[in-house]
């Protein structure tokens, strides 16, 4: 939904607001229905209170000032008994108004946080794809400004709109009671006050759409020029960008002139228009009372005077708040529209647990090595997985040569769920088919078969990837920009679903694991790294909660971060945040290592992992790295060549294609696009 | 620092005076409407003369037109005061930011520049029009209606201004005591957002290491803990409701009762009383606008600061007097030359660098993160001026240049590659903005940018989104290299600038440079050894000195330094793969460990 500021509510605009407040109304009576019930009882008796107050004017002058001058009686008791009546009406309407201001309180804040926690559970659930397709800034405006609004709007223009309603009502009845032309009056007044008031909003509206689009355009050239503030001093182009910068600052000062010009103007317009109507009404009422034609007497008229003001108050603020309604109701409705995306989609049941292997046959020792087993448990399902066993084209012999030699029927045997963490891993997949549960040992065995992606239908970014990781084997990716690399990695932890063709990991189609289980067997150190607030122990231990200090040291000594870290000011206690600002990029990168390194899964991925590390530094953290990777299926991208050298497999990217494969050797021998990238010589075919 | 901020209100104080003065008028027209009802009440219904009702009551529609007359204006004034100074007030600061040299820009750091120039003149903004409007007519009207009230009645006025002054300090202490809270509160609902904001950002991690379970609970919390204290600070000011609403009952009351008195003792009449009790809201509005501008304006103190501290700014590299208005010839003397970016710091970052660049010579740098690459040639240009010792072009003191000549012939693409909305030609006119479609394409041939643009939709007139998001890393530095060129400079120095160009095209450009450039002196700082190694001469630098200087064959029989470096990039190649992102900033190993550092076999 696009953002938009509604000062003027539009047609759409209103019949979704509509829409929206039932929805917000029905969430808010779901949550907090006592407590409004409570506010409205004390919203009405606080209005009454009010009223009473009111009438006593007429009272005070009719009833008791009037008779006493004409009879000349100087006994105030009954007046004394009247105004300590309307004093203890009075106290209830302080005691009501007190009580729903601060079940106000209770139920805006409870709401507020309500919401936030939902929106913010919700947001956790959401797919990747979400993030990529809405700009992070939008996504903080829920949280902001949107729920902002919605508050104000729940504390104030909710019990100000009962308020005002009862006021209206109330004070209409009375004034139809004192006079009744009196109230047609006054009646006709407030609608031409309501015109003017949608004429000068209207007006408002304009300029302030107007000044919002120039704001945006004055805060997005400030940005451009104060981060490209010094190539502006290195080119001397001062002059040109202040020339630029002023055009667009007196732009902007024409709109917000206008817009708050035709705002400002509402309050008096409103404010005058109200004692219009209250001389017209004295003239009116003057006449009336000296004819005496509708039994309309002095102190009527001066209770209808008041009335009148209290009427048109009201009135005012009604409309006023009007425009504000509609712009919570904008952000309620991008905060349910939130709401109403779909979760990630997990279909999953494949799920990962603790085992143990206790040797029932021979073929234990085919799944003790690091040798492919996984294959088993689908091939255990003879019909049922049929489809995913087909045969890969032969373009990577070695894998279809690999998946072959599982063994049909020998995985499950000597594998034995049980729950303590014993280091070893199992699948658990049940069959529905024949109703049985077989257990695949977590090797890391990684299979692509002939896969499409695109993140939308139209832009296909990945065209027939076919590949097979061994367990243990280092497979590499190299290309430009855009060749799809870092796309290839996040379909396997399925960070995106794939359009056609299969992935499997151990055997399994990965369509069919949990994804909360198949995520937490990788363990993935990001190009852009994303640290917490925190401690630096904190962040380490993000990789597994349950670690202790010691293997936190063990992991950064592993990642060679534990160097830095204890020349922080509080070593690993140094609290970090806004993104681990205080440090540099490459210990970021350092510490993301550390972090990928506690978690121990079995396959790592790391997506120019060591991008900012300088090359000396690198070598350092290399040797850190290839510890690391023992033992471990790992992907890599990478532009430096040191870390992919040692690569089983190096497989050369363009658009989207795996266009040369092999280990860095035989790649050279090729004379291809590698040979070329690496030595920067054409070879001329 | 107020008054600074005042000064940029320039051709805005007309309309600064004139919001007040129709507001007050406002208030003068508010305050005689109740005065007139009095009469309506008193001298016409009592009497039975419709003719004085009438006369009355025109009065008061004239006051009611004046009203709005006033209204109108002030409201429009207002409007044009406060987004006139607004206006100046980014006007002053950009202009001044545009004289700030590097450590000008260092020391309040890009974002910081820009919160200042958007978020805090718009509080300003608002303020300023608050207290143009509001604080000129809250104080009058209370003023006013306290007036009117004693010119009635003594001694019923007394009541209000006891009333007033015991409200006073209620609100005051009330508002006080919140605004402390507030503060508490809203930096612990800063953290809540920034802690949305980092679940947002890495999404990928906390999916990653199926930590969604993790973050929910951490948030939760937080927000129960934000939850918690804004009830704390809201039932405060809730609580001086009944306050206000006590005082306003008792003040009608009391006056009801003491008015009843007077009207029988015959000192005061029906239509007074009215009129007092009109008075009476008057009174309590105005107190309520009050306090609502202090707390305005303690709000938009810390941005007024904030702002005076742009226009405050005096700019550390200036024009010298009678500058040397042309550089004869690309010759780069450094002598001596101490350097700090700190003031105060004692520690040089750079330490008695001497060297001697001649005309037309490729020099090559190379050195480790914090080994003052950049800081060296960032001297050439004067972008820093030097602690110690003297940095000469053409054999001139840099010092002694007009700056914007000196910058013309010492061209710099700098590490951080910034290309600026609008169409490649527009960037590449920044170097020249004379220069033909021609001369355009020539540079960007030098700088193999050619092959990419011409492969874009609309070739040259491509439009180049802000950041230059649209192109890639490599794409991007080709482009400032070409924008560089275009300055035709005697000194061209490249920092790091092409690190995210491949292997091969890096060579190609050094071969353009070399055959379609040879008078420019020509700098290159660089991470690959392949970038630097056919060079005139390499300097190594290390932590701020200089290690060695001399041919790549030179350094590597005699520099330890330069033969590492060479021998972990060319365990096998010289290569690297693709346009990934630059190595920009890094750890900073201790030098022994980097030494005697692990050989990549």
């Amino acid at each position: 939904m696009p953002r938009q500021r509604a000062v003027r509510p539009t047609k759409e605009q209103l019949a979704e607001s509509k829409e929206t407040m039932k929805r917000l109304f029905a969430y808010i009576f779901k949550n907090f229905g006592l407590q409004f019930m409570v506010v409205f009882v004390c919203i009405i008796v606080s209005v009454l209170a009010n009223v009473q107050g009111t009438l006593f004017m007429q009272t005070l002058i009719d009833d008791y000032i009037s008779p006493m001058l004409v009879t000349g009686s100087t006994d105030f008791s009954p007046l004394l008994a009247a105004v300590l009546r309307v004093a203890s009406f009075y106290l209830v309407g302080i005691a009501a108004t007190l009580t729903y201001n601060l079940i106000m309180v209770y139920v805006s804040q409870g709401l507020q946080r309500k919401l936030r926690c939902e929106l913010f559970e919700h947001m956790e659930t959401l797919p990747i794809k979400y993030f990529d397709t809405h700009a992070h800034g939008d996504i903080m405006s829920f949280y902001t400004n949107d729920i902002d609004t919605l508050r104000q709007m729940v504390s104030q223009s909710i019990p100000q709109g009962v308020n005002s309603l009862f006021t209206i009502v109330s004070v209409t009845i009375s004034m139809l009671i004192l006079s009744v032309p009196l109230t047609l009056l006054t009646f006709a007044m407030v609608g031409v006050m309501l015109v003017v008031t949608t004429r000068l909003a209207g007006l408002s509206a304009r300029y302030f759409t107007a000044q919002q689009k120039d704001i945006g355009i004055v805060n997005g050239n400030i940005q451009e020029i104060m981060n490209g503030q010094k190539v502006v001093k290195v080119f001397c182009h001062e002059d040109e960008v202040i020339e630029e910068f002023d055009r667009l600052n007196e732009q902007l000062f024409d709109s917000a002139y206008n817009a708050n010009q035709f705002a400002n103007i509402l309050m008096p317009a409103n404010a005058q228009l109200g004692n219009v109507s209250y001389v017209l009404i004295a003239v009116v009422g003057g006449a009336l009372a000296i004819t005496g034609a509708t039994g309309l007497t002095l102190g009527r008229l001066a209770s209808f005077l008041t009335f009148n003001k209290s009427f048109n108050m009201p009135i005012s603020q009604v409309s006023q708040q009007l425009n504000f309604i509609v712009m919570a109701m904008a952000g309620a409705g991008r905060i349910f529209a939130l709401m109403d995306e779909k979760p990630e989609v997990d279909e999953g049941y494949v799920t990962l647990v603790n085992a143990r292997e206790v040797g029932s046959d021979g073929a234990e020792e085919t799944l003790a090595g690091d040798e492919f087993a996984g294959q088993t448990a689908d091939t255990a399902v003879a019909g049922g997985a049929s489809a995913e066993n087909a045969v890969l084209p032969g373009v990577d012999g070695q894998a279809a040569g690999a998946r072959q030699e599982g063994v049909a029927g020998t995985a499950s045997a000597n594998l034995v769920e049980c729950e303590e963490r014993t280091g070893t891993w199992a699948w658990k997949h049940y069959h529905k088919l024949n109703d049985s549960t077989t257990y695949t040992k977590l090797a890391g065995d990684v299979v692509f078969d002939d896969v499409d992606f695109g993140y939308n239908e139209e832009k296909v970014v990945l065209h027939n990837i076919t590949l097979h990781a061994l367990p243990g084997q280092k497979i590499a990716f190299v290309g430009a920009t855009g060749a799809g690399k870092t796309t290839i990695t996040n379909l396997i932890n399925r960070f995106y679903d794939i359009a056609d063709g299969k992935i499997r990991y151990d055997g399994i189609n990965i369509n069919k694991i949990k994804k909360a289980d198949l995520r937490r067997s990788l363990g993935i150190v990001l190009q852009d790294t994303h640290l917490f607030t925190g401690t630096v122990a904190d962040n380490i231990r993000y990789g597994k909660l349950e670690a202790t200090d010691e293997e936190v040291i063990a992991a950064a000594k592993l990642a060679n971060a534990d160097g830095f870290i204890r020349r922080l000011p509080e070593g690993y206690n140094t609290m970090l945040s806004g993104d681990g600002g205080s440090l540099s990029t490459g210990q970021r990168q350092l510490l993301a290592i550390a972090r990928a390194a506690i978690a121990d899964p079995p396959v790592l991925i790391l997506d120019e992992a060591t991008s900012s590390i300088d090359t000396r530094t690198e070598r350092i953290v290399q040797d850190g790295m290839d510890r690391l990777m023992h033992g471990r299926t790992t992907f890599v991208i990478a532009h430096r060549l040191s870390t992919i050298r040692n690569s089983d497999m190096i497989c050369v990217l363009d658009s989207g294609r795996i266009i040369e494969r092999g280990n860095h050797d035989e790649l050279l021998e090729k004379k291809g696009k590698y040979y070329q990238l690496y030595t920067g010589k054409v070879v001329n075919a | 620092m107020l008054r600074r901020l005042l000064q940029e209100v320039k051709e805005y104080t007309v309309d600064s005076i004139m919001t007040p003065l129709y507001m007050l008028l406002e208030v003068a027209m508010e305050m005689l409407i109740p005065l007139l009802m009095a009469r309506i009440i008193d001298d016409g219904v009592e009497s039975g003369r419709l003719d004085v009702i009438l006369s009355v009551g025109l009065a008061m529609l004239v006051a009611a037109g004046v009203g709005l007359f006033a209204g109108i204006m002030g409201g429009r004034y207002g409007a044009r005061a406060s987004a006139g100074f607004a206006k100046n007030l980014r006007k002053a600061m950009f202009r001044n930011i545009q004289t700030f040299s590097f450590s000008n820009i260092d020391k309040f750091s890009s974002a910081s520049l820009i919160t200042r120039l958007t978020t805090d003149v718009t509080n300003i903004q608002n303020s300023y029009q608050m207290v143009l409007r509001i604080g000129a007519r809250a104080p009058a009207s209370l003023i006013v209606a306290m007036t009117m009230s004693f010119y009635i009645s003594p001694e019923l006025a007394r009541i209000y201004l006891e009333a007033a002054v015991i409200l006073a300090a209620t609100i005051s202490c009330i508002v006080n005591v919140t605004r402390k809270i507030f503060d508490v509160v809203f930096k612990k609902y800063d953290a809540l957002n920034a802690s949305v904001e980092e679940n947002v950002s890495g999404i990928r991690v906390v999916k990653a290491y199926v930590r969604e379970a993790f973050e929910t609970t951490k948030f939760h919390k937080a927000a129960n803990d934000l939850y918690g204290m804004f009830i704390k600070a809201e039932r405060l000011l809730v609580g001086m409701m009944p306050i206000m609403m006590g005082m306003v009952y008792a003040c009608i009351l009391l006056i009801s009762w003491k008015g009843a008195h007077l009207i029988v003792g015959g000192s005061l009449t029906t239509g007074e009383l009215v009129s007092l009790l009109a008075y009476c809201m008057n009174i309590l509005m105005s107190l309520m606008m009050l306090s609502m501008i202090f707390v305005m304006l303690t709000m938009s103190a810390a941005s007024a600061e904030r702002i005076s501290e742009v226009l405050q700014e005096v700019p550390t590299i200036t024009n010298p007097e009678n500058p040397v208005m042309e550089v004869p010839d690309g010759s780069v003397d450094f002598m001596h030359v101490d350097f700090a970016y700190d003031e105060r710091s004692v520690e040089y970052s750079m330490t008695d660098v001497t060297l001697h660049i001649d005309p037309g010579e490729t020099i090559g740098i190379i050195g480790g993160t914090g080994s003052s690459k950049t800081t060296l040639v960032n001297l050439i240009s004067r972008l820093y001026d030097v602690k110690n010792g003297l940095v000469q072009v053409g054999g001139i003191d840099v010092r002694k240049y007009d700056i914007e000549t000196l910058r013309s012939e010492v061209s710099v693409v700098l590490q951080n590659n910034v290309l600026f909305s609008g169409s490649i030609l527009d960037n590449l006119r920044w170097g020249d903005p004379e220069a033909s479609d021609e001369e355009c394409i020539k540079a960007c041939k030098q700088a193999c940018a050619d092959e990419f643009i011409e492969r874009l939709p609309d070739g040259y007139d491509t439009y180049i989104e802000q950041g230059g998001t649209n192109v890639s890393g490599g794409q991007r530095q080709r482009l400032c290299i070409a924008r560089a060129l275009l300055k035709k400079p005697k000194v061209l120095i490249l920092d790091d600038s092409t690190s995210a160009v491949d292997t091969a095209t890096d060579a190609k450009i050094r071969k353009a440079f070399r055959e379609e450039i040879p008078g420019t002196t020509k700098i290159i700082i660089a991470q690959r050894i392949s970038s630097v190694q056919d060079a005139d001469r390499i300097v190594v630098l290390e932590d701020g000195q200089i290690d060695g200087i001399g041919t790549h064959e030179e350094l590597l029989a005699t520099n330890e330094i330069y033969r590492d470096v060479y021998e972990s990039q060319t365990g096998g190649g010289t290569a690297d793969f693709d346009e990934g992102k630059e190595p920009e900033a890094s750890t900073a190993p201790d030098a022994a460990l980097q030494r005697g550092g692990v050989r990549y076999a």
